[in-house]
């Protein structure tokens, strides 16, 4: 944390000194929101409660210069919760340098990295750790320090990624909500790694578009974003799960066939190293989005998804999605306040076991935006991994500004 | 004076030629306009999207356009969202193709997510304007059959009237209308038909400026939607051309860093 002050100093230093300077070209922008989240159902334990007040501010500075070949940005986000004091974080999303060239880019510093194309879930997806407190949903991300260089050819782009600095996953504290019973006491955590935190973990990825297919092909070898949960007892005595975190290789392929008003998508990884399994193991979802365009005279597009999510480790995974299938409905509107919605449900096809999922958003004027979120667990068995969550069903209403 | 006569015979000679019909003339004339605007190379534009409703409440977007022109194909685009500050960011990468449906990849700052997009929604409005993705997206002589219709004075200028029918079954059109000035084959009005063949939108362009003595681009766009009574007026400004871009300046890659 120190030496993330000391960051912060000379990012403020160095944001100064060119903001100063005549051709500066720096711009802040950013946004600040309040959320609203409320659980209609009493928590399971007494410590939480069932409606959370929260502020966040999310400012961005950005600065190109050199014809646009470099770019400096950085983006700092900090959330204050009126009980949870593990969701009430501070963390740097984007502290970065770029440098691009002809048929290569460099980039140095804090990032954020998406892989994939699915929509119900991103198994691809693993340069940067979960921001759990943030969402359930998981789309939300810590920064990840890396050095990344990419070589774009005819043959498509290759990216290379060195990380060194681990980032635990965060987990909602014991008077948060959304969180599992006992609650995760992530400061316990345990690493394979004899380094720990300091394991510098490596990735590759090619991509390239062959006509209307987009292939992607990675693989990570380091240590896993996704940590498994062994019971144990905090300072003072009360029961928790703790973190262990894992080397593995993850081996990814991500695919999308574009056809007409179609959508084809595929993910698949395969993983070894997570130990207490058996052996490698392997995951995938695969599935469709078919859009219609001017729906009933108006403006508005429907999308229609369906998707399978499967595991091989079955029961034993550590997640709730083995053998699911969801199905969802995207509406945009294409109306001037860019009005959009989706829900879907995600079904076990064993146990029955749902999660239903709306958002909602719509911009109000020009700078602000309302966000609306409604979530259900229903039906998970006791040894699901979503069993905690079955009383924490919850609403949430944001409004934001953009500056 | 001889000498613009004849080179104005010459020009016209195709289509004064007795044999052809209707639908090779109508043909000759947008093979003209393309070869009047072809040669370009690159050019970078900004652009203010003003979104009227019914009820004459407006909402604009800002957002910075890049074009190259690709030999033997359409042209390749790239548009970057500056407004609204919740959209800042959000990029649209386009491969527009003289034949079969556009590739289209939109790239979502928050996500740090490209997503390939269908382009078969050609007929969905551009980021909820008047402009459907096909109205925007470069206009290629194969993309249509032709027919001419007749000579027609239109504010103040003697224009060709072509008839031009989309080719591709995903268009929300039946037909369009296409009013040509004579003089420099721009296309200065045109009448958009639905598949019922009733009249959806009118195109008007005006304040035409011409770039390096040779291409021809407007400063402002109109499109009124006669079934909504919505408009979108587009404000075009920093024309350049021939600034040096390459097609790997139109990759994900480059989508992902437009801002």
């Amino acid at each position: 944390m120190k030496s993330c002050h000391f960051l912060l100093f000379w990012i403020v230093q160095l944001a100064l000194s060119w903001s100063t300077t005549a051709q500066a070209q720096g711009e802040l922008s950013g946004q600040a929101a309040i959320e609203w989240r409320v659980f209609p159902r009493q928590a399971q334990s007494p410590e939480q409660h069932r409606s959370y007040l929260s502020v966040t501010l999310q400012p961005e500075y950005y600065h190109k210069w050199d014809n646009g070949k470099q770019s400096f940005t950085f983006v700092p986000f900090v959330r204050l919760d009126q009980y949870d004091k593990e969701r009430t974080h501070f963390d740097i999303r984007e502290l970065t340098w770029l440098k691009a060239g002809e048929a290569w880019e460099l980039r140095l510093g804090i990032r954020k990295v998406f892989w994939g194309v699915t929509e119900s879930q991103h198994l691809v997806d693993i340069i940067n750790q979960t921001d759990l407190v943030e969402n359930p949903d998981g789309e939300d991300k810590l920064g990840q320090p890396m050095i990344n260089l990419a070589l774009i050819r005819r043959w498509g782009t290759l990216d290379f990624f060195v990380m060194p600095g681990f980032r635990e996953r965060k987990f909602p504290g014991r008077k948060g909500r959304l969180r599992s019973d006992p609650p995760v006491d992530a400061d316990q955590a345990v690493y394979e790694s004899k380094r720990g935190r300091g394991h510098v973990d490596v990735a590759a990825r090619w991509a390239r578009t062959f006509g209307k297919w987009d292939v992607g092909l990675s693989h990570f070898y380091g240590t896993s974003r996704e940590p498994r949960l062994l019971p144990g007892t905090d300072s003072k005595g009360k029961s928790v799960l703790i973190p262990h975190y894992d080397l593995i290789h993850q081996t990814g392929l991500d695919l999308q066939w574009t056809k007409g008003q179609w959508l084809w998508k595929l993910e698949a990884v395969r993983r070894s190293g997570q130990a207490g399994q058996t052996g490698r193991y392997t995951a995938l979802t695969g599935g469709f989005e078919y859009t219609l365009s001017n729906v009933a005279g108006s403006h508005a597009d429907v999308g229609l998804i369906a998707e399978y999510l499967y595991d091989q480790r079955g029961n034993k995974a550590a997640t709730p999605f083995q053998d699911d299938l969801m199905a969802g409905v995207r509406l945009a509107l294409n109306d001037a306040q860019s009005s959009e919605a989706l829900f879907g449900v995600i079904v076990d096809r064993h146990t029955g076991a749902s999660f239903l999922n709306l958002e909602a958003s719509r911009r109000l004027g020009n700078r602000w935006k309302f966000s609306l979120e409604a979530r259900g667990f229903a039906g998970a068995r006791r040894a699901d991994p979503s069993f905690g969550l079955r009383r924490d069903s919850y609403l949430r209403l944001e409004l934001a500004v953009f500056f | 004076m001889r000498k613009t006569l004849l080179l104005l015979t010459l020009c016209l000679w195709p289509f004064s030629a007795p044999a052809q019909s209707p639908e090779e003339k109508g043909l000759a004339i947008a093979v003209e306009a393309d070869r009047r605007d072809s040669g370009f190379k690159d050019y970078v534009a900004d652009l203010v999207m003003v979104l009227r409703n019914r009820h004459g409440q407006e909402s604009t977007r800002t957002l910075r356009v890049a074009t190259l022109e690709v030999n033997d194909d359409g042209d390749k685009s790239l548009s970057v969202f500056d407004e609204p500050k919740d959209v800042n960011g959000t990029a649209l990468l386009s491969f527009s193709h003289k034949a079969g449906t556009d590739d289209q990849w939109l790239y979502l700052p928050a996500l740090k997510r490209v997503k390939r997009i269908a382009s078969a929604d050609k007929s969905g409005a551009f980021v909820g304007s008047e402009f459907a993705y096909e109205d925007v997206s470069s206009q290629e002589v194969e993309k249509y059959t032709y027919k001419y219709l007749r000579e027609e004075t239109y504010d103040g200028q003697s224009c060709f009237v072509i008839e031009r029918y989309p080719v591709d079954k995903y268009s929300g059109y039946k037909r369009q209308v296409v009013w040509l000035d004579k003089a420099e084959y721009r296309p200065l009005k045109v009448d958009y038909y639905d598949r019922k063949d009733s009249l959806l939108k009118t195109y008007t362009a005006k304040g035409y400026r011409q770039y390096l003595g040779k291409y021809w681009r407007a400063g402002e766009m109109l499109m009124v939607n006669h079934q909504t009574g919505k408009s979108t007026l587009l404000k075009w400004s920093d024309f350049k051309f021939r600034t040096g871009l390459k097609e790997t300046d139109f990759t994900q890659d480059s989508l992902k860093r437009a801002r």
